[in-house]
């Protein structure tokens, strides 16, 4: 394969022809700069739409009393329906689901120590919450289940309430009022994915107790272990259908009971993001594919304008096999080249693109309360594709100089005796 | 060396079919210095296309160096043309962008020859045709001469048993076709068969046989002894014209 003279011939034509050569090998270049940015566009968009989901598990699903909107057995509707912790130990074991917490509302939440206050939201929650919203611990540790068995007056303070009231002082330990009750600080946390942290998270149980709930619960937080949509689907049903049977209300009734499932909604928009992935593909292919066609034309010309000197190499000895080489190997090097340009220019202009996208999302993150939006993070095409798209370039080239090559080899030698 | 029989060609173009060999029979042996004449569309050009198997022929049979020269493939016809053949051009149909010494090297190319001795022995046969000095030029920096010299010496780098010469002083003036035929001369005094094509009689009188076309068909053959005949034939018809 590697000969000096194919190659030395190659490049002597090429030179002659800069122009052409430059523009044959521009539209494949174009076309694979633009696979890459659509490619890399796609990619961000789907990174950004995921990064937002991932703050929860993307398995969580929740559940809310309400009032019932349709007569069941005999009783009529705009009947209030109420959780209670019975319903926490139903939901625990029932099948398909894997963590499980309970919380009960509670009114107020202001938060001081010391001199400092603050307004911050207080969630009652079981240990597994941890779970199901995806909380990081930077110190201590999060409510646990002893916390929840002696109703302990623990909290953990979300980073962000932590920073506002403690300003860097040790917090583990010490008590902190939530609506003028002491609390101890067991845990800092943050929330897993997102950039605001104002949450502070106590035992349940001691919030029912202490802010006179009794045995009640709002809502649930659950994650389940469904990996298709029909599972997820299947286990959301048979949920509702437990509990409807317990609080005697028809399971298909949304005021009563409300539910939010989180995978479908992450099932649905992970296909979508498959058919953008496809349609970015043809796109992007078909692109390419105009490029090749360039080439192929470009190429045909060639072969028409070197008539005479390959009817001269043939009665020269030449064989059919040797000029097809020297036809191809120059359209695939033009393709091959040229793209892998376009493919250096478009990862660039992704990884440029990227650079501004992390600043932008820092800047944001920074004055909007650490609250970093976006909706298009990290736009970069993966080494995989990239090699893919490398290989599929040369197998362009080679179509393109397929065509031309043939035509090439069928040039009669007594053709360089007559063109002139 | 070379033996036709009865060879016929025609061009099919459309509806119309021009019958250009109206049946060949022509005995060629090894060694010899012979020139084709006839006016144009006499088919002169058509049967050295034959013999140098760049065309194909429709009825009759062609023997080259013993073997039958019929519907060959195209790669075994571009072997016998890289072994056994050599050509030289009107236009010398050198390649442009490569410099003598490429070009003379090319047909060793096509033989799988490595490119360091392949360039040497192109030196050995430029030096041979007096360019070597020249080596580095390309074919549009040379003279016509010149540039049919490299052709020559490229049609005998591979050692062929024949050449084949289209017109090849028909683009030169006089002093320079002489000194191409001098070339193609001492080619022949080597034991090489030489076959050329000219309409031009001076140039024909300097080969040993003639074979002169008409309508195709052989007209006539004039041998060895007949040449002087011949060059007396001419010369009265420069007279009076």
């Amino acid at each position: 394969m590697f000969d000096i003279d194919k190659w030395q011939e190659i490049f002597a034509t090429i030179k002659k022809n800069k122009m052409r050569t430059f523009l044959t090998g521009f539209s494949v270049a174009w076309g694979i700069f633009m696979l890459m940015i659509l490619l890399g566009a796609g990619n961000g968009l789907s990174n950004g739409v995921s990064e937002n989901f991932m703050r929860d598990a993307v398995n969580a699903m929740w559940l809310w009393s309400g009032r019932t909107s349709i007569p069941y057995k005999g009783m009529q509707e705009n009947r209030e329906i109420r959780f209670t912790n019975a319903d926490y130990d139903i939901l625990k074991d029932l099948e398909g689901i894997e963590h499980t917490s309970g919380r009960y509302y509670i009114g107020g939440n202001l938060f001081s120590y010391g001199n400092e206050y603050g307004e911050y939201s207080a969630i009652t929650c079981h240990p597994d919450l941890k779970d199901v919203e995806s909380i990081e611990i930077v110190e201590g540790r999060f409510v646990n289940q002893v916390d929840i068995d002696q109703t302990r007056k623990s909290v953990v303070l979300g980073k962000d309430i932590y920073d506002a009231l403690f300003n860097g002082k040790e917090a583990i330990g010490e008590y902190v009022r939530v609506n003028n009750i002491p609390f101890k600080v067991v845990g800092i946390c943050t929330e897993g994915g997102g950039t605001r942290h104002r949450n502070a998270y106590i035992p349940v149980t001691t919030g029912q107790k202490v802010f006179n709930g009794s045995n009640r619960l709002h809502n649930f937080a659950l994650t389940i272990n469904a990996e298709t949509l029909e599972e997820s689907q299947a286990i959301e049903n048979r949920v509702r259908e437990r509990l409807a049977r317990k609080h005697k209300f028809d399971a298909t009734d949304e005021s009563a009971m409300g539910s939010y499932n989180k995978l479908e909604d992450v099932i649905q928009t992970m296909k979508l993001f498959q058919a953008i992935d496809i349609f970015i593909w043809i796109i992007g292919i078909g692109t390419l594919i105009a490029g090749v066609v360039g080439v192929s034309n470009i190429m045909l010309i060639v072969v028409k304008e070197r008539t005479k000197e390959i009817g001269i190499r043939k009665a020269i000895g030449a064989s059919p096999a040797s000029v097809i080489g020297l036809i191809l190997l120059e359209a695939v090097m033009i393709t091959t080249i040229a793209g892998y340009i376009g493919l250096v220019l478009g990862t660039g202009l992704m990884e440029g693109l990227n650079f501004i996208v992390e600043k932008q999302f820092e800047a944001s993150a920074a004055t909007n309360g650490g609250n970093g939006e976006t909706l298009f993070r990290n736009p970069t095409v993966d080494l995989g594709i990239a090699l893919l798209a490398t290989l599929l370039l040369v197998v362009a080239g080679a179509i393109a100089g397929y065509i031309p090559a043939k035509r090439a080899a069928k040039i009669k030698p007594i053709e360089a005796l007559r063109d002139e | 060396m070379i033996s036709l029989n009865n060879v016929h060609k025609s061009y099919v173009t459309g509806s119309n079919s021009l019958h250009v060999l109206k049946g060949i029979d022509l005995e060629i042996n090894t060694g010899e210095f012979v020139s084709i004449m006839g006016s144009s569309g006499s088919g002169k050009s058509t049967l050295l296309n034959i013999l140098g198997i760049l065309d194909n022929y429709d009825e009759g049979s062609y023997y080259l160096n013993g073997s039958l020269v019929k519907d060959m493939s195209e790669k075994k016809a571009a072997k016998l043309r890289n072994e056994l053949v050599g050509f030289v051009f009107q236009s010398f149909n050198l390649i442009s962008f490569k410099n003598a010494l490429e070009n003379v090297a090319l047909p060793l190319y096509y033989q799988g020859v490595s490119r360091k001795k392949r360039n040497k022995i192109a030196e050995e046969y430029l030096d041979k045709v007096g360019l070597l000095d020249w080596a580095t030029h390309l074919p549009s920096e040379m003279s016509g001469g010149q540039k049919q010299r490299v052709a020559i010496a490229r049609s005998l780098i591979s050692q062929p048993k024949i050449i084949f010469a289209d017109e090849p002083t028909g683009a030169l003036d006089t002093s320079t076709s002489y000194e191409v035929m001098d070339i193609l001369k001492e080619i022949n005094n080597d034991g090489i068969t030489v076959i050329l094509v000219t309409h031009e009689h001076d140039i024909a009188s300097m080969t040993q046989k003639i074979v002169r076309l008409k309508d195709g068909h052989i007209d006539e053959i004039i041998k060895n002894g007949e040449l002087k005949n011949f060059q007396h034939q001419y010369a009265k018809e420069l007279e009076t014209a």
